[in-house]
């Protein structure tokens, strides 16, 4: 007899201990979190996975679309699929990927040792995960805004209440830490353009999410105990319905703006010019709080006199245009740091380059949409600008993950895939979203799949948006696979913590 | 020749700028827009209703406020004096704080919890005192909605105080930085008040 027991059973049993304690430690580990670099990436994998799941909703809805007489999915969830492509587009995908880019990245930029309140940043994500589960099960069981079963919608209304919460303690997290932890000596005009990117995002947020929440306990209340005044399901669109639209989409887009510059202005390993104007600029697109926060669409009319015009054409250049001005700063002098001889092309650049250029495309989309006299209203026009600027910050998002990956988690990642990948993204966006813009002049209706008609190539424009969709869930589950077998088996990364910075003074 | 290798020097250390008090700022910020925003809709709801004629006739007046309801203004003036004294005595606790006197601190932060306390007392008499149900119409069911969000925001105000004392109790009469954005919160919580006080108790 020996002292140690070798047998076939006790191996076995202690095996399966020692791996349900590895199980145990890893769940407990996850739920504990407070490191930075853990929470980050689970709020930018969870948002990856629903932006496969949305963009396959997306396909689907542009294939029920390409026959309008005929129907392959039931008429009773079509309403749904509609208002939870628009939730799941902002809350489930864009709004988080950001911040968990800005989680992961953020600190290791200012210098700090943690994330300033890294376990109120972790319940934030697991009230926002908890929240969009409470939100797809609504939808499923016909609530969510113009749902038939009452006790769904106000398991909606609970749900994308939890969102918010989730999101605003994420975002005082990001905030409070580029504002009270950056390394000594490190002023707020020294933060590395992502940081500042990130701050002004996360401040952006939580000044106009608790808008979207107050409106919320309204129509909670409401819908809860009288159902009248804010005009039961069918009002849930009417009074919430703004926070899925411009301006308040281009808030969650900010960080794309960081992204690039960041990307470039280490690129060129030389000076940024004009770094100000950048962090201008990027302020300057958080000018969208002021539209949003205002709750309602500022329209410009060129019809009538002058004055009417005029009346009507400058808060509409306020509250829009402001916005877009800031992307082309930024994208201008990101453009003028590459005229530096030094420049050497980072694959990252490609997706990030890119998805401003979505971003763009779709702000510009929103101030048309604007123009009533072009009668753009409740047409198809605004899906293609919400999409636009999701996919837009999705495609940013590739670019910074294939930046900053190596930078965080010690190993490269292959430069052909992200740039073949990042340009697979792009035709995706703009397949998803072009045709639409197109359907949209010639009156197709938005958020209806069946019974339209109008003069045009009907099965053309939806097959597009359909295979457009299809094409995007397909480059981000690509990339997803690339990026975890990357980070886990992949060469030794040579970046260094340099790589972070950009250099402020040449 | 000395080869062995030497560990890298420790980094620059980080300098933490008030992190409480920047949560402070930031958890301010959210609850000011989250009532100023029902604020807007509340007003958005009184500027459209119908007109209807006074009780006392001849004057036109907006049919929002239902005639059969009285507010009861002693209980909710006396919420708004309550919030004054709440900001003195949490402002004599950032002063306290500051010469590390932990009684004094203590002392202010309990007259601070009390004065919380008297608050959640004085709404719920309020809601007692005027007797309407949440299903009896649109101004009630705005009524409660911004008044209880309003109460929510007052006992997270509490549960910070409750934390500040618990740590002066505990002996951490220096721990200036969570006092005094405890009372940046009070301030916050107290303006927040009197604007909801002047639309929905004083303009009604």
């Amino acid at each position: 007899m020996t002292a140690i027991d070798s047998s076939h059973s006790a191996t076995s049993s202690s095996g399966s201990i020692a791996t349900r304690s590895t199980l145990l430690g890893t769940i407990a580990a996850y739920l504990t979190a407070s490191d930075h670099k853990r929470i980050g990436r689970l709020l930018i994998s969870i948002s990856a996975i629903f932006a496969i799941a949305t963009a396959i909703e997306g396909a689907i809805l542009g294939i029920e679309r390409i026959s309008p007489s005929s129907s392959i999915v039931d008429a009773d969830i079509i309403v749904q699929l509609f208002s939870a492509l628009r939730f799941d587009l902002i809350f489930s995908v864009a709004a988080p990927m950001m911040l968990g880019l800005a989680v992961a990245v953020v600190p290791m930029q200012v210098g700090a040792r943690a994330l300033a309140f890294a376990r109120s940043a972790m319940f934030g994500f697991y009230l926002w995960l908890f929240g969009v589960i409470l939100v797809g099960t609504s939808y499923l069981n016909n609530g969510g805004p113009g749902g038939g079963n009452a006790e769904m919608v106000d398991l909606f209304l609970v749900g994308l209440g939890l969102v918010i919460a989730g999101l605003l303690l994420i975002s005082t997290s990001v905030a409070t830490t580029v504002l009270a932890s950056r390394r000594a000596g490190m002023t707020l005009i020294e933060t590395p353009i992502f940081s500042w990117s990130a701050l002004v995002a996360s401040v952006s947020m939580l000044l106009t999410l608790p808008v979207v929440a107050g409106a919320i306990i309204y129509v909670a209340v409401d819908h809860a105990y009288e159902r009248a005044t804010f005009g039961a399901t069918e009002g849930v669109n009417a009074w919430i319905g703004w926070a899925f639209t411009t301006p308040q989409i281009f808030i969650v887009a900010i960080p794309t703006l960081g992204v690039l510059a960041q990307i470039v202005a280490t690129m060129t390993r030389g000076k940024q010019p004009l770094r100000a104007g950048l962090l201008v600029g990027v302020g300057l697109m958080s000018t969208a709080v002021i539209g949003a926060v205002t709750q309602s669409s500022h329209t410009v009319s060129f019809s009538g006199s002058a004055s009417d015009v005029l009346k009507s054409l400058i808060p509409y250049l306020f509250f829009n245009h402001l916005s877009i001005l800031g992307v082309f700063i930024v994208l201008g002098l990101s453009l003028l740091a590459l005229k530096n001889e030094r420049a050497k092309l980072n694959a990252a650049f490609v997706p990030a380059f890119l998805g401003v250029g979505m971003v763009l495309t779709g702000m510009i989309g929103g101030a048309i949409f604007k123009i009533t006299n072009l009668k753009l209203a409740n047409t198809v026009f605004e899906e293609a600008v919400l999409v636009y600027v999701c996919y837009g910050a999705v495609l940013s998002g590739i670019g910074a993950v294939a930046y900053f990956g190596p930078r965080i988690w010690g190993r490269e990642i292959p430069s052909a895939p992200v740039i073949g990948l990042g340009l697979l993204g792009f035709l995706a966006t703009v397949l998803a979203s072009l045709p639409y813009f197109i359907a949209g002049f010639a009156d197709q209706p938005a958020s209806i799949a069946n019974n339209f008609d109008y003069s045009g190539p009907i099965w053309l424009w939806n097959s597009l948006v359909g295979a457009g969709h299809a094409l995007m869930a397909l480059v981000v589950l690509l990339f997803f696979a690339i990026a975890t077998k990357s980070f886990r088996s992949g060469t030794i990364s040579s970046a260094t913590s340099a790589d972070l910075f950009e250099s402020v003074n040449g | 020749m000395n080869t062995s290798a030497t560990a890298l020097g420790a980094g620059p250390s980080v300098v933490m700028r008030r992190p409480a008090l920047i949560v402070s700022g930031f958890l301010s910020a959210v609850s000011a827009m989250l009532i100023g925003s029902m604020l807007a809709i509340w007003l958005d709801f009184r500027s459209n209703a119908p007109l209807r004629e006074s009780t006392e006739g001849g004057k036109m007046l907006r049919d929002w406020l239902p005639e059969n309801i009285k507010i009861p203004e002693v209980a909710t003036n006396t919420m708004m004096m309550t919030f004054v004294i709440t900001c003195v005595m949490a402002q004599w606790a950032v002063y306290s704080s500051r010469r590390n006197d932990s009684k004094h601190t203590s002392l202010a932060l309990s007259v601070v919890l009390l004065t919380e306390i008297a608050l959640v007392n004085a709404q719920l008499a309020v809601y007692s005192q005027m007797g309407i149900g949440v299903r009896d119409g649109s101004y009630m069911t705005m009524f409660y909605a911004v008044t209880a969000t309003m109460l929510v925001i007052i006992v997270v105000c509490m549960g910070f105080t409750l934390l500040a004392l618990f740590r002066s109790i505990a002996g951490r009469a220096g721990d200036r930085d969570l006092v005094s954005a405890h009372a940046l919160y009070c301030y916050a919580v107290s303006a927040i008040f009197a604007a909801l006080w002047f639309v929905v108790y004083v303009q009604k």
